[in-house]
């Protein structure tokens, strides 16, 4: 149970930390590692379908968007109040995952890719279609005055802070488990010999299509949970673009580890937020950082810290 | 005009657009045949095509048509250096597997489409065609003297874009002869059906990918100089190029260049005439979704193999 008791360790550590530096930080610091943690429950989702079951999807921003669009559009246009725009914006998530799932899972390999990307691709030109509503490319902004919970309100920069610790923190905590435990341990054995897991007797595409809901409905609660926090909604977040930054945060950071999405975005945000303070090209270090990563450290910054010096990490 | 004419001028718009994206199209379909490469990064060597179409044609002095020509020539040979760069420096340091080279890519689309942002600039320029003489058609129709032609107002072409039409189909049937009649295509061809006895019988298969990797690279900087007349240059002009070609190529079948064509057809000119009576972007979402269905429930296109 050492193994059991030092995992625990860690993530309550790393959340303590977390609670501390958010009463530490100065206002500026405190806002990104808001969105640094909401994005890194996107990651965390993208990293339960490509890093544990090794599925590389090229769509996760329909996921995202599905949560976003779902809990902007119900505060915005419905005057929801936020927790059920939350839920509805999980719901979204979770039917869009579940039917691009049972169509994208007949497919393996590139031919998954690419079916992921053309669905990704059409929800985006969807958004863009229903311009009336969405606001299309400009996207709309949701009324301040409704973005709080019982009398709290979410603009206030702790409240928010720690609303999108929060959010991270249970999608740490349900990954963390669920990969200790027998579902967990397929959805690896998936990833490293699909064959034998088969032939072990386990419902291999069961364990792929509850992998892909999963790992969307994070992905869609991040997206709701950005438009309630930050009050913007637009159809940038459903563009290719939002489905390579996962792929890329989860793969610096390293993938098929607890704490490496967090890890990766962290360090891409101050990465591009540095960069774009000197060019409007601030993408190029996107561009770099992922041939850099295939060429030198497939395994990422914390798979290659466990590789060579922590091999326990969970 | 009348729905006869306006039907015409849509079909004379979807032949220009398909024939532009049957070259970019092959160029994907011949990487991916032979080395079984997904180069996510092939919208942006079109978009250097155009990018480097403008700098030579602005650098050249006198009739726009010496530019061009310039153009045609050096575009495709720079577009094809960096692409034997990428080859050598990225995918075969990651011995061709194909995730490791999707997501390297993906780098490399960044790469360049941030750099032609850093050199080029945000702006969308345009090149002046080499010729333009407007060629009204003519329609047939019952008048008062019984059956005769006229000319509608707004039927009409111009004679460049009737030239791309007719170099690329000149292109296509070079590019079938050299697959099919020389010895650099029969190695290609080769390679493909079996890398290990290719290399068993001395082909240097390493040399055949980066050649097949500069060339297809090469054949999208050319379609990008042919069409840069018509449309503008711009950083971002790779992305619609990148995803009509995954379709194309999926339609016609992974690495079946006769597929590839075919579908090419299909998709530019339904492309071209869709979007005059629909909404572009209905149109879009439409493509796109019946191309991912196919992908799930008939792999193998009209005429490839099923991919792996």
């Amino acid at each position: 149970m050492t193994l059991d008791a030092r995992s625990v360790a860690l993530h309550l550590g790393l959340l303590a930390v977390l609670v501390v530096l958010g009463f530490l930080l100065p206002t500026y610091h405190q806002g990104n590692l808001a969105r640094i943690l909401v994005l890194a429950t996107y990651a965390i989702g993208y990293n339960v379908l490509f890093g544990y079951t090794g599925l590389l999807s090229l769509g996760h921003a329909m996921f995202f968007a599905a949560g976003m669009y779902g809990a902007g559009l119900a505060m915005h246009l419905g005057g929801w109040p936020v927790l059920p725009a939350l839920l509805l914006g999980l719901i979204s998530a979770a039917a869009l995952s579940a039917v691009v799932a049972m169509l994208a899972l007949r497919t393996i390999g590139v031919a998954f890719m690419i079916v992921t990307l053309m669905f990704a691709q059409a929800v985006y030109l969807t958004a863009l279609y229903l311009g009336e509503w969405t606001g299309g490319d400009e996207g709309f902004v949701i009324a301040q005055a409704t973005r709080q919970i019982a009398g709290y309100a979410l603009t206030e920069p702790l409240t928010r802070y720690f609303a999108a610790l929060s959010i991270f923190a249970v999608a740490l905590l349900i990954t963390a488990r669920m990969m200790q435990m027998p579902f967990g341990r397929v959805l690896i054995g998936v990833r490293e010999n699909e064959e034998r897991t088969q032939m072990l007797g386990y419902d291999v595409f069961r364990h792929k299509l509850l992998a892909v809901i999963i790992s969307g409905t994070i992905a869609g609660a991040a997206g709701a949970t950005y438009a309630i926090l930050f009050g913007y909604v637009g159809a940038t977040f459903a563009s290719v673009q939002y489905s390579i930054f996962p792929l890329l945060w989860v793969l610096l950071g390293g993938m098929g580890t607890t704490i490496g999405p967090l890890i990766g975005v962290a360090f891409m945000f101050y990465l591009i937020d540095y960069a774009s303070g000197v060019t409007n090209a601030y993408m190029l270090i996107a561009g770099a950082t992922l041939v850099l990563l295939t060429l030198f450290a497939r395994a990422g910054i914390v798979g290659e810290i466990r590789n060579r010096w922590v091999p326990w990490l969970p | 005009m009348d729905f006869g004419p306006h039907l015409i001028l849509a079909i004379l718009e979807g032949a220009v657009g398909a024939s532009v994206l049957a070259l970019t199209a092959l160029g994907l379909s011949l990487v991916f045949g032979v080395m079984r490469v997904v180069n996510v990064a092939h919208g942006e060597f079109f978009m250097l095509g155009a990018v480097i179409a403008w700098f030579v044609a602005t650098t050249i002095a006198g009739h726009p048509a010496v530019g061009f020509l310039a153009a045609l020539v050096i575009a495709p040979l720079i577009a094809g250096g960096i692409a034997v760069v990428v080859d050598r420096l990225v995918l075969k340091q990651v011995t061709y597997d194909p995730e490791a080279t999707i997501v390297g890519t993906i780098g490399v689309l960044y790469i360049l489409q941030q750099s032609a942002l850093m050199i080029y600039g945000p702006e969308a320029r345009p090149v002046e065609p080499p010729f333009s003489h407007r060629i009204a058609l003519p329609w047939i129709e019952w008048g008062e003297n019984g059956l005769g032609f006229y000319f509608p107002w707004g039927l009409s072409t111009t004679s460049y874009k009737l030239f791309v039409i007719v170099a690329a189909i000149t292109i296509l049937l070079t590019f079938w002869l050299v697959m099919s009649r020389t010895r650099i295509g029969l190695i290609m061809r080769a390679t493909q059906l079996d890398r290990e006895t290719a290399l068993a019988f001395g082909i240097p298969v390493q040399r055949v990918y980066s050649i097949v990797f500069g060339f297809g690279a090469a054949l999208a900087a050319l379609a990008a100089v042919l069409i840069v007349p018509i449309q503008q240059a711009h950083y971002l002009m790779g992305h619609d190029p990148l995803l009509l070609s995954f379709i194309v190529v999926i339609i016609g079948g992974l690495g079946s260049v006769r597929g590839t064509v075919v579908a090419a057809l299909l998709i530019g000119m339904s492309d071209g005439i869709i979007s005059v009576f629909l909404s572009p972007t209905l149109s879009k979402i439409i493509a796109t979704l019946l191309v991912a269905l196919v992908l799930v429930f008939r792999p193998q296109g009209l005429y490839g193999k099923k991919m792996a």
